[in-house]
């Protein structure tokens, strides 16, 4: 791409360097965005093809063809009457929506000890939490299935999936603990100078500065709850009336495993509101992915 | 003076007693969690895995029986074992070296950026069953566009999801379509490299390469090792795609007519998370299931105190 050399050129002819270097900084902005817009199209294509099949019919959706011949936007409006859809779609917005209110509730005090107070084990327990966020759910999964299924009874719900979170999620606690290092401990500092309480420091200060951290832990959370399908599957496969959408959109192919136009277009809609979530969200969304990765 | 030198100690005691209190007031929604979510269970999975246990009837003690049936006897774990090692190695190293790349090229973006950042990490957000149904269709060996694309062009149509030999190359392409996670971190670190060390190079006479080998590589190592550890742990828990893909697959999903034969096809996208499942909640075999479950343990946490040694960021003081 820089066919131009970078070795210093006597300043007697500014305007050919200076041409030189514009000619060359045009060829390298081609030769990105060129390769920008290939990539992009590598991404988009699938949604593209997802879409198209979605609205043909279903003996058009059973060939290769990869335009619609017409376009049967009714798939959409199929998908959502068939029985169950409504009900997958209400399951998993409660699960969703308590399970990121209760992970809030009860990480944020977590997280804010583990970052503020000074306290013996204060890293053995940063250590545990990390160990808690790397394990794999398998690892536990049998021994709590048993306890749920045989001491509470809650087996063919969603609660053995939403109440643990009421007792702090790991990952969420590591991403509010890296947030609020952040925050000067001066702050802090003056405020129980002046006689503050913890937990009016954690509200009044803490919490209106963490806004940002608390905004990407919410969304990773949702995200995690509408997205889980080994958990529904564990506890709740039992019950249709349980199903999330994940769980359920397996069946749904399986109920219909010739229209692959209208599992398209079922799958679009289990998409879409993760889509549409991002669209209104996305500053904060990759801002906490950068909190995890880079500032360790 | 003597007064003073006895009262203080004691309110200092109380102040401390006090702050201890407000620690585990703080920490308790976690400490319980911690106990019943974590450790409990923990110990029950090693319990059981020394355990003949079905689910119904009282668990006996057999010893190392379960270690000595999973390891030797069951048919599948070396396999298991095996597809995570091959995931591991290709999925991970492709994910970190295409993650980079497309990480580099957003930094180079001028024009439209806001726009590139978005498409190349929407896909990373859809949920993973919708994701995997989608490529069974892109891939459909019989009506899938990819293949249809691939014949036009004169190009070789793989069976994908059917063909053991094409599986797991198919759930890589899958996972490289999620990049985005990678990208918006690689990025970020990208971006935190300063211009001076480039523009040193730069009039040291270093060209793009040189530039790329000895000014960003050096800089961004931590978090190339973080998206390699963290990467190896995802691969050990890999499941949903996995299972999912077989299913579609093999056409059968939803629990009607034949059972679904895990692994589809041939055995080649066993993984160990499915193997406790399978074991535990198909086959009622609670032992065996806790053994694999210890491995997956045992594997992950060697990775993970990998993480915790090489990025002593995570445990920094204030």
């Amino acid at each position: 791409m820089t066919m131009t050399t970078l070795r210093p050129v006597p300043v007697t002819v500014p305007t050919v360097e200076a041409r030189g270097a514009r000619r060359r900084d045009a060829l390298n902005w081609v030769a990105v965005h060129s390769l920008a817009i290939a990539a992009a199209l590598l991404f988009l294509l699938p949604f593209v093809f997802l879409f198209l099949t979605s609205v043909m019919s279903d003996r058009q959706a059973l060939t290769t063809d990869l335009w619609p011949a017409s376009w049967h936007w009714d798939n959409y409006v199929k998908v959502w009457e068939t029985p169950g859809f409504l009900t997958w779609w209400r399951n998993t917005l409660l699960y969703a929506a308590a399970g990121t209110a209760l992970t809030l509730l009860s990480s944020i005090p977590v997280a804010y000890a583990l970052a503020k107070f000074r306290f013996r084990g204060r890293n053995l327990a940063l250590m545990a939490v990390i160990s808690m966020m790397m394990l794999p759910p398998q690892v536990t999964v049998i021994p709590m299935y048993l306890i749920w299924a045989k001491q509470f009874h809650l087996t063919g719900s969603l609660w053995p999936l939403i109440i643990p979170l009421a007792f702090g999620d790991a990952f969420s606690i590591f991403l509010l603990r890296q947030f609020l290092l952040t925050i000067p401990n001066d702050y802090l500092e003056a405020a129980r100078i002046d006689g503050c309480g913890e937990l009016r420091i954690l509200l009044r200060i803490v919490l209106p500065m963490a806004k940002p951290a608390i905004a990407a832990v919410a969304l990773f959370q949702f995200f995690y709850c509408w997205n889980d399908y080994f958990g529904p599957q564990i506890y709740a496969s039992e019950n249709p009336a349980a199903w999330t959408l994940s769980y359920g959109l397996e069946s749904f192919k399986g109920a219909h495993h010739t229209n692959w136009n209208l599992t398209m277009a079922a799958t679009l809609l289990v998409m879409a509101p993760v889509i549409v979530l991002f669209f209104f969200a996305q500053k904060a969304f990759i801002e906490g992915v950068t909190l995890t990765g880079v500032k360790g | 003076m003597a007064l003073s030198s006895t009262t203080a100690p004691a309110a200092l005691k109380r102040k401390r007693r006090r702050g201890a209190l407000r620690t585990l007031a703080f920490l308790s929604p976690w400490l319980i969690g911690f106990g019943f979510f974590f450790a409990y269970p923990l110990l029950s999975t090693v319990y059981f895995s020394f355990m003949r246990y079905d689910g119904f009837t009282a668990p006996t003690f057999t010893g190392l029986k379960n270690w000595n049936y999973v390891l030797d006897k069951y048919p599948f774990f070396w396999q298991g074992l095996g597809n995570t090692l091959w995931l591991v190695v290709v999925m991970v190293s492709l994910r970190v070296i295409f993650g980079l790349g497309i990480g580099l090229l957003v930094t180079k973006i001028k024009t439209g950026l806001g726009f590139f950042r978005t498409v190349f990490y929407l896909p990373f957000l859809a949920p993973p069953v919708a994701a995997t149904i989608a490529f069974a269709f892109l891939l459909n060996p019989g009506t899938g566009p990819v293949n249809h694309l691939l014949g036009t062009v004169g190009l070789p149509q793989p069976g994908w999801f059917t063909d053991p030999d094409w599986s797991k190359p198919a759930l890589t392409m899958l996972a490289l379509w999620g990049i985005g996670d990678l990208m918006v971190i690689f990025t970020a670190a990208l971006l935190d490299v300063s211009r001076e060390q480039y523009e040193a190079a730069e009039l040291d006479g270093a060209g793009p390469w040189q530039r790329f080998r000895y000014v960003t590589l050096p800089n961004i190592t931590p978090i190339v090792l973080f998206a390699v550890v963290t990467g190896v742990i995802q691969t050990m828990q890999y499941y949903t795609q996995a299972i999912v893909a077989g299913k579609v697959a093999s056409g059968k999903v939803g629990g009607s007519g034949e059972p679904f034969e895990p692994g589809y096809p041939h055995g080649s996208t066993w993984t160990l998370p499915q193997m406790v499942y399978n074991l535990g909640f198909q086959r009622f075999d609670i032992g065996s299931a806790c053994v694999i479950a210890v491995i997956l343990f045992a594997i992950s946490m060697a990775f993970t105190s990998l993480l915790l040694r090489r990025r002593s960021g995570f445990l920094q003081e204030d």
